[in-house]
């Protein structure tokens, strides 16, 4: 994107362009381009297939908030009734979506490895 | 004296000015022209014009893109590590600004500075892979300038091309881009192994072309070495500047590229994601600057293979040349990118 304060910028792209990250899908969606250089639609498709929803599901952010509780992909915490303690996050989430996307994990195969599992 | 409505828009500096609609539409036309006249690459159509001209004329403070064309954001240089510290950044990023992608990066963001360093930022970014659930990636810039004396090791080529010692300055920036081409992969190489999802070359050919060919055989040293490793290459300027001006890659003169040729080049070298830039004429309107930006990238992004994320960050892609973002204008900026250039991301 490029540098600039965040709210002038940053917050500026999300809300008026950005895929939401881990909001919605836009974190998965991501994956696909920077590991496999898939382009926005075939990428924005393959998750779609993965998940079992249409492209324009990974952009919204109450329907993927469900999706992402139900498959254990990791959800956005910031207190009061939005925390969760017992589903997975984190490293925890992204062994789930190296499985659901059937994409290898940089981080979580060295996880993997120096754990032992 | 004309009655048209004046409307609120932003110089390239981030300063309000007011234009009437004709106004704006002269110079989306002007913004057109610089920029096919200079790269030959086609003009807008007037369907895109057109839309372009209701994006910047409407009194809103903010515009968007429909639901459902949302695009995935890259935020290279992620946070400003002053609040709160490198890792915080990081997750504040990815929980509450709706980052896809996240960057650690080290304040001098110099590969060259970075090597010096690079077990910290390795366990850094190990610990921020424990917490994060969006990808992570390691940014830096090639900036080739830090090899030249007196900060690096090699003849200093700005000084030796005014005294005509023209051989000499080529001979420097080759060993320079050897040098960085090798500090690059190997900085790579360290945060692969430590966890990384991918790295971030900022600002390719920012000191020319030896600068981008140092950048491309480091993308090709990284996609041999770490094959899963995704690579995002951004530029720095629309155009490579020819500082030596006779270097290649495979077989392409590197010097006077524009997007559409860059891209070819980065993908070739193994970069998954691309990043053009077109630098903001600061004296021009933010008319004339989106124009002309959409112009010189459109091409870039309907030829190429690999996604292209526009560089739409403080001074480039049409978005102000202001400390303080105006979000009327980087809104307006991410929209026609998205609009316009169907780009895959920003």
């Amino acid at each position: 994107m490029g540098a600039g304060d965040p709210l002038g910028m940053s917050a500026t792209h999300a809300n008026a362009a950005g895929m939401g990250g881990m909001r919605a899908a836009g974190d998965l969606v991501a994956r696909m381009q920077m590991t496999q250089g898939m382009r926005l639609p075939a990428a924005k498709q393959y998750v779609a297939d993965r998940l079992g929803l249409s492209p324009s599901d990974l952009s919204d952010a109450p329907t993927m908030h469900e999706v992402r509780g139900e498959l254990g992909l990791g959800r956005i915490c910031y207190g009061g009734a939005a925390l969760y303690p017992d589903q997975p996050s984190a490293m925890e989430a992204k062994f789930r979506i190296a499985e659901v996307l059937d994409v290898p994990v940089n981080c979580v195969e060295r996880f993997r490895a120096n754990a032992g599992v | 004296m004309t009655t048209e409505e004046r409307i609120p828009t932003r110089l390239g500096d981030g300063t309000l000015l007011t234009l009437t609609r004709s106004e704006m539409r002269a110079d989306i036309e002007a913004g057109v022209e610089a920029a096919a006249k200079r790269s030959h690459v086609p003009p807008l159509t007037p369907d895109e014009t057109d839309h372009l001209l209701d994006i910047c004329a409407s009194r809103a403070r903010f515009s968007s893109v429909d639901l459902g064309s949302e695009v995935v954001l890259s935020i290279d240089g992620t946070g400003g590590q002053l609040v709160a510290g490198r890792q915080g950044d990081l997750l504040t990023f990815e929980q509450y600004l709706g980052a896809d992608i996240v960057e650690l990066y080290h304040m001098d963001y110099s590969f060259k500075a970075v090597k010096t360093v690079l077990p910290f930022e390795r366990q850094s970014l190990k610990n921020a892979q424990q917490a994060l659930t969006v990808p992570l990636q390691y940014g830096a810039m090639p900036d080739l300038g830090r090899y030249s004396r007196p900060d690096g090791p090699v003849a200093n080529w700005s000084e030796l091309l005014p005294l005509g010692r023209i051989a000499e300055a080529r001979a420097a920036q080759e060993e320079a881009a050897e040098m960085a081409a090798r500090d690059i992969a190997f900085v790579a190489e360290g945060v692969w192994e430590a966890g990384a999802d991918g790295i971030d070359l900022d600002t390719c050919g920012a000191a020319g072309d030896a600068d981008l060919l140092a950048a491309l055989s480091a993308a090709r040293a990284i996609r041999d070495r770490c094959p899963g490793m995704g690579v995002e290459m951004g530029m720095a300027s629309e155009m490579v500047l020819g500082m030596h001006g006779e270097l290649e890659w495979q077989g392409v003169r590197l010097a006077g590229l524009w997007p559409h040729q860059q891209v070819k080049l980065a993908a070739a070298a193994g970069a998954t994601v691309f990043g053009p830039a077109v630098n903001v004429d600061s004296t021009k309107s933010l008319p004339w600057n989106l124009a002309r930006t959409l112009t010189l990238c459109k091409p870039c992004c309907e030829e190429s293979q690999i996604p292209v994320h526009m560089n739409v960050g403080m001074g480039v892609g049409g978005v102000p040349m202001a400390v303080r973002a105006p979000v009327d204008a980087v809104s307006r900026a991410a929209r026609a990118c998205v609009d316009i250039l169907n780009v895959d991301g920003l």
